[in-house]
């Protein structure tokens, strides 16, 4: 079961100010068990999408260089309060998850 | 022809620091002159000294962009709330924290306290953990086996009082220090923290016992004060940096034990629910800022 993540999206003037907290390991398939020694393995969010009112504004690509429980941000110019904003990730496993919050 | 040398040398270590504290931002200066100052008069160390305050910046920048325990607390509201364990029920229809059954908000801060129902004074995660066991039926030992977050880990009773200690941010301390069962595990606490023993004969007073110690960088609050006592149950449960992980007093207070090369307490245990009594009792008053970020 993966874990939800928290999405805030807020306007400031003629954008909207979207922070994306997930969560998510992000193993690398480099880290070893100490006792066993055997690596953990690799656990990573492979893209991730975002729309705001329904249309997509965000697209990644994103690999083992990311941090568990990331935090992405960006600014959605003509966002308006009320808008649903969309946030979808998929990991290398096939799992994957939405989460939706409110532009306030 | 020696001693000059040294002297050449100590001279030459004190210029060698200078621009260090030269380079520091200007809002960082009166905190260095607050640090020189201190160093002339140790006797007068509750001032918060450069490092500490650089700290606090960094824990603030941090935050400011969501703090990953946050995602803890989501995940201990969804347990707190889905029908789970042998018995099929959730903790939010059959688990009373003390304010009523299923009442979460200000609980946090109210705890330690008596639970007339288990007959003993716990901690949040005690009880949690006491309700998961006499509740949903989970086994207290198999709760026992792995209680703390590890490398890929995090034990679903961590997200749990993450949650709890969340709904109680902003509330002020108030553990019920009237009552007679909490004041006497307090006077238990009070007990542990000064009992002295193994191999390097040290209790919890030693460091934390007096105001103004410190190892390396790191400030020792004086847990029998407000203030240090304070210091000390602020921010937990806490996400650590190093490694990711969400962790819980339970746990803090386990890895003192080990710092002093004593055994392990017993998980949930009476000696570490006396030793948090004692700490967030002292505490009282001040206000619960919710889980916290550590380096």
């Amino acid at each position: 079961m993966s874990s939800p993540m928290k999405v805030r999206a807020q306007v400031k003037g003629d954008y909207a100010d979207i922070k994306i907290l997930m969560s998510h390991p992000m193993e690398t398939g480099q880290r070893k068990d100490p006792k066993t020694n055997q690596p953990y393995p690799a656990h990573f969010i492979q893209q991730f999408t975002v729309e705001v009112g329904g249309k997509l504004v965000v697209q990644s690509e994103t690999g083992t260089a990311i941090s568990t429980n990331p935090v992405f941000g960006f600014k959605v110019k003509g966002a308006k309060a009320g808008d649903k904003v969309v946030v979808k990730w998929q990991d290398n496993k096939g799992e994957s998850r939405t989460d939706e919050a409110t532009v306030s | 022809m020696r001693q000059t040398l040294i002297a050449a040398t100590a001279i030459a270590l004190a210029f060698a620091m200078q621009p260090v504290v030269a380079q520091d931002k200007p809002a960082a200066k009166p905190a260095a002159k607050m640090a020189a100052k201190k160093m002339a008069k140790p006797a007068v160390v509750e001032e918060k000294d450069a490092a500490t305050l650089e700290f606090e910046k960094f824990r603030a920048k941090m935050i400011e962009d969501g703090n990953p325990a946050e995602l803890f607390e989501a995940q201990g509201e969804e347990l707190w709330k889905t029908k789970r364990g042998p018995n099929n029920v959730s903790l939010a229809e059959t688990c009373d924290l003390g304010l009523g059954l299923g009442v979460v908000k200000g609980t946090y801060v109210q705890m330690p306290r008596y639970f007339a129902d288990a007959g003993k004074v716990m901690d949040a995660e005690r009880r949690i953990v006491w309700c998961m066991v006499e509740k949903q039926g989970f086994k207290a030992a198999d709760l026992a086996k792995k209680p703390f977050a590890a490398e890929t880990y995090t034990p679903e009773q961590t997200s749990l009082v993450t949650y709890v200690a969340g709904l109680s941010r902003d509330m002020k301390f108030a553990v019920p220090l009237k009552d007679p069962h909490v004041k006497e595990v307090y006077e238990i606490g009070k007990e542990v923290a000064n009992h002295r023993a193994g191999p390097y004969d040290f209790s919890c007073n030693t460091c934390h016992g007096v105001d103004g110690k410190r190892i390396r960088m790191q400030q020792l609050p004086n847990i029998s004060s407000k203030a240090g006592a304070t210091t000390a149950v602020l921010g937990w449960p806490g996400y650590r940096m190093t490694g990711n992980r969400m962790l819980t007093l339970q746990w803090r207070m386990g890895d003192c034990f080990r710092q002093q090369r004593f055994p392990q307490p017993g998980y949930a245990s009476d000696t570490v629910t006396s030793l948090l009594t004692f700490m967030t009792a002292n505490a009282n008053g001040s206000t619960y800022t919710g889980p916290g970020i550590k380096r």
